[in-house]
């Protein structure tokens, strides 16, 4: 409870410098909106619905590609760590796109889909699903080998073997690639709304770059503010509980 | 009810044959013999122990009488029948304990039970309940792996082996990573369960005190070409006491017969 304060006390003095700092006129309100504005655009766009708005449609675009990524991605990760073939060709593919920033993506999916929701899921799936693809092998690689001989011991095979032993056995692995996943697709999606508009739907990186075509830096920094905010969310509802639980059961880092 | 009892009865143990198999493993730099045409004769509910240093091949022969390994030549019945693969009524307790991290301690021994036909959930939870309670663990059943000391991981190791209730349980040097005070414990418990459950046990290990402790037969291994050097009985009563001077005189007396058999190279062997 005191470091909560503690860090409370903190931030609310640098907001207040902030805004003393726009107020005194040593930071100009061009380069650098006053906290009350940001507060006072959010507050208006929240009332009238632009804010909600765009967040939905980014998150609609983000859970959507991300799911598919993760959905290809761990059947193929499995794969590549099982067939020689697979990781000959398919392994070497996915470890070279892994490299690409997704947003190079962006000029290839504006051609074959338009400006449409397909490129934006395209280049959150492309985001994804080499990730999750390179971690789920590595995790399949990582598996003790006395695991399927004591597994294999007690009768289990095939299907089983996968989905009961080597899939969680590589469990620490996949999360932490789903994690990287996640961090890709959601920076790429951010790179495309603002770098191309798309007819189907305004998300949160158009009203970014709206506020850069206006020079409306108070919605810009704003902006950033509900990005970062839905970053900080999804680790800590998505992610934080899987960290958790392998803490918990493997016994890593407290 | 009565699928339970019949679960829980002690099954008739399996007798194992090992005729003639040799095994040679082939790596990038040299060709190691595991094994050369050993042979040997498990009776059913005996208790044998195989001794020999470190890369011996005796944990190679357990693997295939195991079934998880195939013999180069020579083949492996249990009661009579070759042995293809691994099978529910040879079970395996390895030297690490080999536990799933990613169960908790009822749910690593429910693992087997739930491959087990003819067993409903209730039932198996129960078979569950009943082994846990035999290695005097019931009061962890819901306890991490990572929470267990390393002697009540063998111990939760030793439940899920029991639980499918096999008729012969191969341990591969599971007390090896112990101290010697858990070590000693097991070793009653070890000799309690085989007086309760009859089963054959084929036991590998390179602590001769520790063979002469648990087993009615102790057989000696040469390495490469591993192969079985000599054979001793060991006709003390059971329980068996690791520090009594009866047991000891056995140990020096198969010691003596080791420390023959591995000249001049004698550097590996453990006490």
């Amino acid at each position: 409870m005191k470091r909560v304060v503690t860090a409370a006390v903190v931030f609310a003095s640098l907001v207040a410098l902030w805004e003393t700092l726009v107020r005194a006129g040593i930071w100009s309100p061009v380069m650098v909106p006053s906290p009350l504005s940001v507060v006072e655009y959010i507050i208006g766009a929240i009332s009238d619905g632009t804010l909600w708005q765009a967040a939905l449609v980014t998150l609609r675009r983000l859970m959507a590609g991300y799911a598919l990524g993760v959905v290809v991605g761990l059947p193929l990760g499995l794969l590549t760590a099982r067939f020689k073939f697979c990781e000959d060709t398919l392994g070497v593919i996915a470890l070279g796109l892994q490299t690409l920033p997704s947003i190079c993506w962006v000029p290839l999916a504006m051609l074959w889909f338009g400006q449409t929701e397909a490129a934006m899921l395209f280049v959150v799936i492309m985001g994804t699903v080499w990730s999750v693809l390179i971690a789920t092998d590595n995790g399949v690689r990582n598996v003790p080998p006395i695991y399927k001989r004591a597994a294999q011991t007690m009768g289990s095979k095939w299907l089983h073997m996968w989905v009961r032993v080597i899939l969680p056995a590589s469990l620490p692995f996949v999360v932490s690639g789903m994690k990287q996943g996640w961090a890709f697709a959601w920076r790429s999606l951010m790179a495309a709304e603002v770098y191309v508009t798309i007819l189907t739907g305004f998300g949160l990186g158009h009203l970014l770059h709206y506020g850069r075509e206006l020079h409306a830096m108070d919605q810009v920094i704003a902006v950033m503010l509900v990005i970062i905010l839905i970053g900080l969310l999804a680790d800590k509802i998505v992610f934080s509980p899987w960290e958790k639980f392998l803490h918990h059961r493997w016994g890593t880092a407290k | 009810m009565n699928a339970i009892h019949e679960e829980l009865r002690p099954v008739v143990p399996l007798k194992v044959e090992v005729e003639h198999v040799s095994k040679t493993f082939h790596s990038k730099r040299a060709v190691v013999h595991a094994l050369d045409d050993v042979s040997l004769m498990v009776g059913e509910g005996e208790f044998v122990c195989l001794v020999g240093p470190s890369g011996c091949g005796k944990s190679t022969l357990l693997n295939i009488i195991a079934g998880l390994d195939t013999a180069d030549s020579g083949c492996v019945l249990a009661d009579g029948k070759p042995v293809t693969g691994p099978g529910r009524d040879r079970m395996v307790m390895f030297q690490e304990s080999a536990l799933f991290p990613w169960l908790d301690v009822m749910d690593n021994v429910l693992f087997g039970l739930k491959l087990k036909p003819n067993l409903n959930n209730r039932e198996r939870v129960e078979v569950a309940n009943f082994y846990l309670q035999l290695v005097g663990l019931e009061k962890f059943h819901r306890a991490n792996i990572h929470e267990l000391s390393g002697g009540m991981k063998q111990r939760v190791a030793l439940a899920r082996a029991l639980a499918p209730n096999p008729r012969v349980l191969l341990m591969d040097e599971p007390f090896g990573a112990l101290d010697a005070l858990t070590r000693e414990q097991l070793y009653g418990d070890i000799q309690s369960i085989w007086e309760k459950r009859r089963k054959t046990i084929v036991f590998v290990t390179h602590n001769v005190r520790e063979a002469v402790c648990l087993g009615e037969r102790v057989l000696l291994f040469s390495p490469r070409p591993g192969r079985i050097e000599e054979e001793f009985r060991v006709d003390l009563p059971h329980p068996r006491d690791i520090n009594s001077v009866s047991l000891a005189e056995h140990a020096a007396k198969i010691m003596g017969a080791l420390k023959r058999h591995l000249q001049p190279a004698g550097s590996e062997v453990a006490e």
